[in-house]
């Protein structure tokens, strides 16, 4: 049994009340900035969504809180801060569904576990069908997800535009009909920041450090070949362990100790409408025509969509790309196009050679990589849990095993991007 | 959107040309002589510099040729183009 | 008709003789031809436009151009759209608007309660309650309040088109740096396009009394727009806005409302040689007390309202500013017949050429403001304990160059102590700024700034230009001392008008530790409206400046990211509407399958192919049935034309083809095929077909449809890239020959019917190869390959031949019974016998040997793509997933196709999945195909598919069922 001193304001309607009479002048500071020391027990590199979570399970379910996790921007604001909340399990082979099943469960409880309201919203998601490759597709996740208690139900085009009202494209005499439709109930979306923030205030509260401003511009590495901890301009911090958690800059790092990885850095772009009175209730989901959207609490559509592949750590929307989404949109919901662009942004992040991501050990004793996630918002609970094991035990466990370094030795990829042809 | 100046056609969109992915070394002349390890490594593990990186690209909507460019991960600006690998 | 009660007499740029009649919060009222709703409202002295996001608080217009925050509305009718700036909404006859946020009306709104409620839901407050028992019962009620306008309706107004332009110049904003630019560019005959957001040419001059030369400013402006468009090297836009600025100098326009009626906007995708940005600066707010009360109005907005709309905001002013551009604004309103009480100006002293501007007004230096009243509209302000009566307050915070495009081309933005502002830093592309966008902020700065930045444009652009004489311009120069909160700013004094973010949401994101600006910014949700914050993002960094003893330059700009104001998605997507979302292919014969009933699919590779004939009576399967036995029994067509098609032709074809498929190919005969498969050199199926040897140096192969085009990459980058010494063209020949492939025992008899000079004998023409003749008079090539199983001649010829070709097929055929198959029959037979699909038995995870293949695996080549990878994994000795056939012991029991097998039906990790099961109507069950871990081996036995309700337990088999030995298909 860990025992571990929590020291954390709670956060009620009472408390929201107790400090209104006060003029709200007796909140406590969401987190510590404290003093850089120069070792910590391990080093969480990124205070993005992953790091963040490490660090909290790292405290909470092993006893670890001599960790130190290392910015270099602002806590916060890796893809956590860019992204569209889409939180699923939907996967199609067994490595990845029990992880995302997982993932899924540990974000509905996160609120009343961390004392930060997440909003987190079980809107479901409906995944429109528009080919038959496509249906079989989301057939074969269905059936394959039951095991995992995953829900997938179809429904029929009638049902799928009863419960869309707005999705008035797809007729049967369009380009592509709509030939029906896939329901996960278990789909949620809800507040990017405050998982950052909930997570951060929960971790410091157990006596995690966090540092802002503070990039690790190298790692170390000992006598012996392991790990030593990590320069930043702030001085050098010496760990045993070190835990990349650094979306889109995992090689940048891990080539300063002559570490490559097979992982390469890409732009993953979405964008926001205005904001409106309730349009979509639930995430809805286009494969076939490349486009996703959901309406936040604030009436935002927040839209993403097609990938461009190539190569950036410019965080950048690629123009054509964007109009492939927008048009794909409309084709579906005509009657957004009066509807406003409002901001739009990309993130970078790091995609494997197969796609799927990296929770793993290196050949550098001591080097913790969790990288490749593509989607990776979803999995941050997990992801998170999963990073916090490997860096306590040194060995995964058992949700994050398919994702270690290894399946490369052997080429056994794990890939979920099947390749879907309609027959 | 890039603007890639062909050797052929000029300075014309991206759009007229299809992404190939990064310019991975060149595959060795026998596969079977290198380990295991080595293979696996030119398979899956291309640069990724924060910099300049070589990339294939296809003027399929063009003049059909294969170029490579040097083209900067970070500003996107392109210092080369040439024509094949 | 009455005059409106804020109207002037006489003055502005409207047309008087064109009054307009339009509708507000169900009212109506008249304005003129040249007015915006914003003007038309305040000269009908309508002061309540608005009701704030959160608190419901009232508000009234506060600027004059896109920088308002305040007063959104929605249009109704044909103009129908939501959360427009009431400042950027031209007053049409007939326009019918509507406050957003407000119901029933901006005037009298209920939703005003949460006023009452304000200090309980400070920022962020939404984090720390509504937790209990669970946010579903909170958020329903939160969702409906948010939102401000509704959704659009669908329009029947809806015309977008794209247009692409490429410039040596583009200039943003047609002010008076951007004319003069324009001018200067334009005279070197350089390619110029000058874009401007506004309703006309001129920028702040519309909204100033300013002389250039010895005339109106204005007067420069119509002399300006008259040159330029004369000539043919120039574009002038206006109602267009430059709202991204993108890798490569692309730049995207969004045109509203352009010359041809029919259209609801354009879209420019603009690739500039060089680009200015001269969009001109944006007056800050003064951040106090009641600062959002109506009648608190921007001065610049104040004086553009009498200047150019000949509207006075209010009868009796205060104006209260750190800087000095008020004093002209103060003047021209006085000029108005406003009558102004006090400036009350921030800083201790006032310089003599500001006090100049105002002789014998009041200022009160060194004094800010204390206190508004008047609670659904400014009656008075209190300063220093004095109170001035007024209903109308002007304020200017200062200016901030409008750095978005600049900022959004990814070049630096720097703080500037003495502007107390950003400003363009060191450029990332080839971008320039110009005028007030550069901190330059009198008349004849900004002129020739834009004559200087023309002339950097055009040399770099490799032409000569001269340097114009500039007119004289007088301004008055422009000093700031920054006043980020006035002393007592607290819980009114709003940052954020928009999104009600006040100073003490400020102070309490800062004492909560959320202190970077980014963390501020998205605790408070300050900046984050459809503003953008261009009136208060500055203010929220001073703000947080001031409060953590930094410099605004040290806390930090926030990236501008486009757009610079919101663009309708109609507009980004222009005419890509239904079939041009998604272009699709189709075969000569798409015609002749819709008018036999045939249901369309789409095919992959965005094929249109028919699934099915169904005929009157019959079911799906009843269709799929009869297609199948037709093939099975008497004889079939089907239209084969998508199939991809490649001549691969050169001294080294063949050593080519024997590197990228797995066996040989190269000791081909001519006139002879073989089937292969190609692999990435992963070690995975990426691709099956046919390449025949039409000579020794050319081959033709066939893919698959759906992989054709990544086929196709896959074959020309390895050989430009990879083996650019070898002697191998590729043409891509898919849509150079259509087929029609007639298969069926009776395939032989209907061909000769139809007539050939093709020796069709079995010892004559085997299977596996082509002869070249004439078939029913057209010039043919025939290919013996079989996709189903049977005896199967594929008919192809030029595209334009192929109606004939089946026509004849058709009629020749018509005695055997012939029919039409569709891909769901297709489908049935490939199963039967076995043969592979992609995205079927191949998903990315499968190489040869999974699927028995191993035979396709050459041991002759010392190497083949995929070689060495398939070694390697194989050498690892994990089990693998292998094709076997599968039999439900009930033979009427379905299984669907994906579903997983698992040990025992158990609900555990899988061990398989069913591929493919079909109702065989050679065997009269239903039979499948499935991958199965350790297959090969455990033929004989039983696995087990899991569904959610319940287990089918399925025998297995080899994966074929119908003729194994392959008899039919060679007869």
């Amino acid at each position: 049994m860990v025992n571990i001193i929590i020291v954390m304001q709670r956060y009620s309607i009472l408390s929201l009340a107790r400090n209104a009479l006060s003029g709200h002048r007796g909140w406590a500071e969401a987190w510590r900035s404290p003093p850089l020391k120069d070792r910590y027990d391990a080093i969480i590199v990124g205070a993005g969504g992953h790091g963040l979570a490490a660090a909290y399970y790292l405290a909470k379910e092993h006893g670890i809180t001599d960790v130190a996790v290392l910015e270099a921007g602002w806590l916060g604001g890796g893809n956590v801060a860019r992204n569209t909340v889409t939180i699923r399990s939907n996967y199609m082979r067994d490595e990845s569904i029990p992880f995302y099943v997982k993932s899924v469960a540990m974000f509905e409880g996160l609120t009343r576990e961390l004392n930060f309201n997440m909003m987190h919203s079980k809107r479901t998601m409906i995944d429109v069908l528009q080919t038959w490759g496509m249906v079989r597709d989301r057939r074969r996740r269905r059936l394959i997800m039951d095991i995992y208690g995953a829900t997938y139900e179809d429904i029929s085009v009638d049902e799928l535009r009863r419960r869309v009202p707005a999705l008035t494209g797809g007729r049967p005499d369009s380009r592509l009909p709509i030939l029906g439709a896939a329901v996960h109930t278990d789909a949620a979306v809800n507040r990017h920041d405050a998982v950052a923030w909930g997570y951060a205030r929960a971790a410091d509260a157990m006596g995690v450090e966090m540092h802002q401003k503070t990039p690790a511009t190298k790692l170390l590495r000992g006598a012996d070949g392991a790990i030593a901890g990590v320069e930043t301009p702030r001085g050098t911090v010496r760990a045993k362990t070190v835990a990349l958690a650094v979306s889109g800059h995992t090689t940048t790092l891990t080539e300063t100790a002559g570490l490559r990885l097979p992982l390469r850095t890409i732009n993953l772009t979405a964008f926001v409408s205005e904001p409106v009175k309730p349009v979509v209730d639930v995430i809805v989901n286009c494969p076939d025509l490349g486009v996703y959207l959901s309406q936040s609490d604030k009436g935002e559509l927040v839209i993403g969509g097609a990938t461009d592949l190539g190569q950036s750590f410019r965080r950048d929307i690629k123009q054509s790309v964007f109009e492939d989404t927008v048009a794909a949109m409309l084709d579906l919901f005509p009657r957004f196009r009066r509807l406003k662009l409002m901001r739009q942004w990309g993130g970078h992040l790091d995609m494997a050679h197969d796609a799927t991501p990296i929770v793993s050990a290196t050949d550098i004793p001591g080097l913790i990589v969790s990288a490749g996630w593509w989607g990776g918002y979803k999995a941050i609970p997990a992801g998170g849990a999963g990073l916090a094991h490997l860096i306590a035990t040194g060995r995964p466990d058992p949700l994050t095993a398919p994702f270690g370094l290894n399946r490369f030795r052997t080429l056994d990829y794990v890939v979920e991007t099947g390749t879907t042809t309609a027959r | 959107m890039l603007l890639i100046d062909c050797p052929f056609c000029g300075k014309r969109n991206e759009s007229e040309f299809v992404y190939g992915g990064p310019a991975m070394p060149a595959r060795p002349a026998d596969p079977s002589a290198l380990d295991d390890a080595h293979w696996v490594d030119h398979l899956t593990v291309p640069p990724n510099p924060m910099g300049p990186v070589e990339e294939r690209w296809w003027h399929l909507r063009g003049c059909g040729s294969w170029l490579t460019i040097r083209r900067d991960t970070v500003t996107h600006a392109i210092a080369e183009v040439r024509h094949g690998g | 008709m009455a005059a409106e009660p804020g109207r002037l007499p006489e003055g502005g740029r409207i047309d008087r003789s064109r009054p307009l009649q339009f509708r507000f919060d169900g009212r109506a009222y008249t304005g003129f031809e040249g007015d915006t709703l914003a003007s038309a409202l305040l000269a009908n002295r309508v002061r309540i436009t608005a009701r704030s996001f959160k608190y419901h608080r009232p508000r009234g217009v506060m600027g004059a151009g896109p920088e308002e925050p305040a007063t959104l509305v929605e249009l109704e009718g044909d103009l129908a759209s939501g959360n427009r700036p009431a400042t950027t909404v031209r007053l049409t006859d007939g326009l019918v608007a509507r406050s957003v946020n407000a119901w029933p009306s901006a005037s009298f709104d209920l939703g005003a309660v949460n006023q009452a409620l304000a200090r309980f839901i400070p920022a962020g407050f939404y984090y720390k309650t509504f937790k209990w028992p669970d946010w579903h019962l909170y958020e329903p009620s939160i969702r409906k309040a948010a939102g401000l306008a509704g959704a659009p309706r669908e329009s029947s107004n809806d015309g977008y088109e794209a247009r692409h332009a490429h410039t040596d110049l583009l200039i943003a904003g047609a002010g008076p740096a951007g004319l003069m630019a324009a001018l200067v560019a334009g005279r070197a005959g350089a390619r110029v396009m000058i874009v401007d957001e506004g309703a006309e040419a001129g920028g702040s001059l519309l909204n100033r009394r300013l002389s250039i030369g010895d005339q109106p400013a204005m007067g420069w402006v119509a002399a300006a727009v008259a040159e330029l468009s004369a000539m043919d090297n120039v574009i002038h836009l206006q109602n267009a806005t430059v709202w991204a600025y993108r890798e490569h100098n692309l730049l995207m326009v969004h045109e509203r409302s352009p010359e041809n009626s029919s259209l609801s906007g354009r879209s420019w995708r603009v690739r500039a040689g060089q680009v200015i940005t001269a969009t001109g600066a944006i007056e800050r707010m003064m951040v106090f007390e009641g600062n959002d009360r109506p009648g608190v109005m921007l001065a610049s907005a104040v004086q553009a309202y009498v200047n150019r709309w000949a509207v006075r905001s209010g009868q009796r002013a205060a104006v209260f500013t750190n800087n000095d551009s008020v004093y002209a604004a103060a003047a021209d309103m006085a000029r108005a017949g406003i009558d102004v009480a006090a400036i009350i100006d921030s800083r201790d002293s006032v310089p003599d050429h500001a006090r100049a501007l105002v002789p014998g007004m009041e200022i009160l230096a060194g004094h800010t403001v204390g206190k508004v009243h008047g609670r659904r509209g400014l009656r008075a302000v209190t300063v220093a304990g004095r109170r001035i009566d007024c209903d109308l307050l002007a304020v200017s915070g200062g200016w901030n160059p409008a750095v978005h495009l600049y900022s959004q081309s990814r070049s630096r933005i720097v703080w500037d102590e003495r502007l107390a502002s950003f400003v363009p830093g060191d450029a990332a592309q080839a971008v320039l700024a110009a005028g007030a966008a550069n901190g330059a902020m009198t008349l004849g700065a900004a002129l020739a700034e834009g004559a200087a930045r023309a002339l950097a444009a055009v040399a770099a652009l490799g032409r000569a230009a001269a340097m114009p004489a500039l007119p004289e311009a007088v301004d008055t120069p422009y000093t700031v001392a920054p006043l980020w909160t006035a002393p007592g700013a607290a819980a009114k004094s709003f940052l954020d008008v928009q999104n009600d973010v006040t100073v003490a949401d400020i102070e309490l994101a800062l004492r909560e530790g959320y202190s970077n600006i980014e963390h501020v910014k998205r605790y408070t949700t300050g900046g984050m409206g459809i503003d953008q914050g261009k009136t208060g993002n500055v203010n929220i960094i001073g703000a947080v400046a001031e409060r953590q003893g930094k410099t605004p330059g040290e806390v930090g700009v926030t990236t501008f990211r486009p757009p610079y104001t919101p663009v309708d998605f109609g507009a980004i997507a222009g005419r890509r509407a239904g079939p041009v979302v998604l272009p699709y292919r189709h075969t000569p014969l798409t015609g002749w399958h819709k008018d036999h009933g045939a249901v369309m699919y789409e095919a992959g590779a965005r094929w249109r192919r028919p699934g099915y004939y169904p005929r009157p009576g019959e079911s799906f399967q009843d269709s799929v049935n009869r297609e199948a036995r037709t093939v099975r029994e008497g004889v079939g067509i089907y239209d084969g034309s998508p199939l991809g098609k490649y001549e691969v032709k050169g001294r080294d074809a063949g050593r080519f083809l024997d590197w990228i498929y797995t066996n040989v190919m190269s000791s081909l005969t001519a006139g002879n095929g073989r089937y292969g498969l190609m692999l990435t050199d992963d070690g995975m199926i990426l691709d099956d077909g046919v390449s025949f040897r039409l000579a020794e140096d050319r081959f033709l192969v066939s893919t698959s449809t759906g992989n054709a085009d990544a086929v196709w990459q896959h074959m020309e980058k390895l050989l430009r890239i990879e083996r650019p010494d070898w002697q191998v063209r590729i043409t891509n020949v898919t849509s150079q020959w259509a087929n029609a492939t007639i298969c069926g025992p009776k395939a032989r008899e209907v061909l000769a019917a139809m007539g050939t000079d093709i020796d069709l004998a079995q010892g004559a023409f085997p299977f596996m190869a082509f002869r070249d003749g004439t078939v029913a008079d057209l010039p043919t090539r025939v290919v013996r390959v079989s996709f189903t199983g049977e005896l199967s001649f594929e008919v192809n010829v030029r595209p334009r031949d192929l109606p004939t070709l089946w026509e004849a097929a058709m009629e020749a055929g018509r005695s055997h019974g012939i029919a039409p198959i569709g891909s769901e029959a297709n489908h049935v037979l490939r199963v039967e016998k076995g043969f592979l699909s992609l995205g079927h038995e191949v998903d990315g995870t499968v190489d040869p040997h999974d699927l028995g293949m191993g035979w396709v695996m050459s041991k002759k080549k010392p190497d083949f793509l995929g070689k060495r990878s398939v070694a390697l994994r194989r050498s690892a000795g994990r089990p693998r997933r292998e094709l076997v056939g599968i039999r439900p012991l009930d033979p009427d029991r379905q299984i669907p196709e994906g579903a997983p097998l698992t040990p025992g039906g158990r609900k555990e990790a899988t061990e398989g999945f069913v591929t493919a099961c079909v109702w065989s109507v050679v065997e009269s069950r239903w039979v499948g195909l499935a991958l199965l871990t350790d297959g090969r081996a455990r033929i004989g036995g039983r696995a087990y598919v899991r569904l959610p309700d319940g287990i089918i337990e399925v025998a297995l088999c080899p994966p074929v069922f119908h003729d194994p030995e392959g008899e039919r298909l060679r007869s």
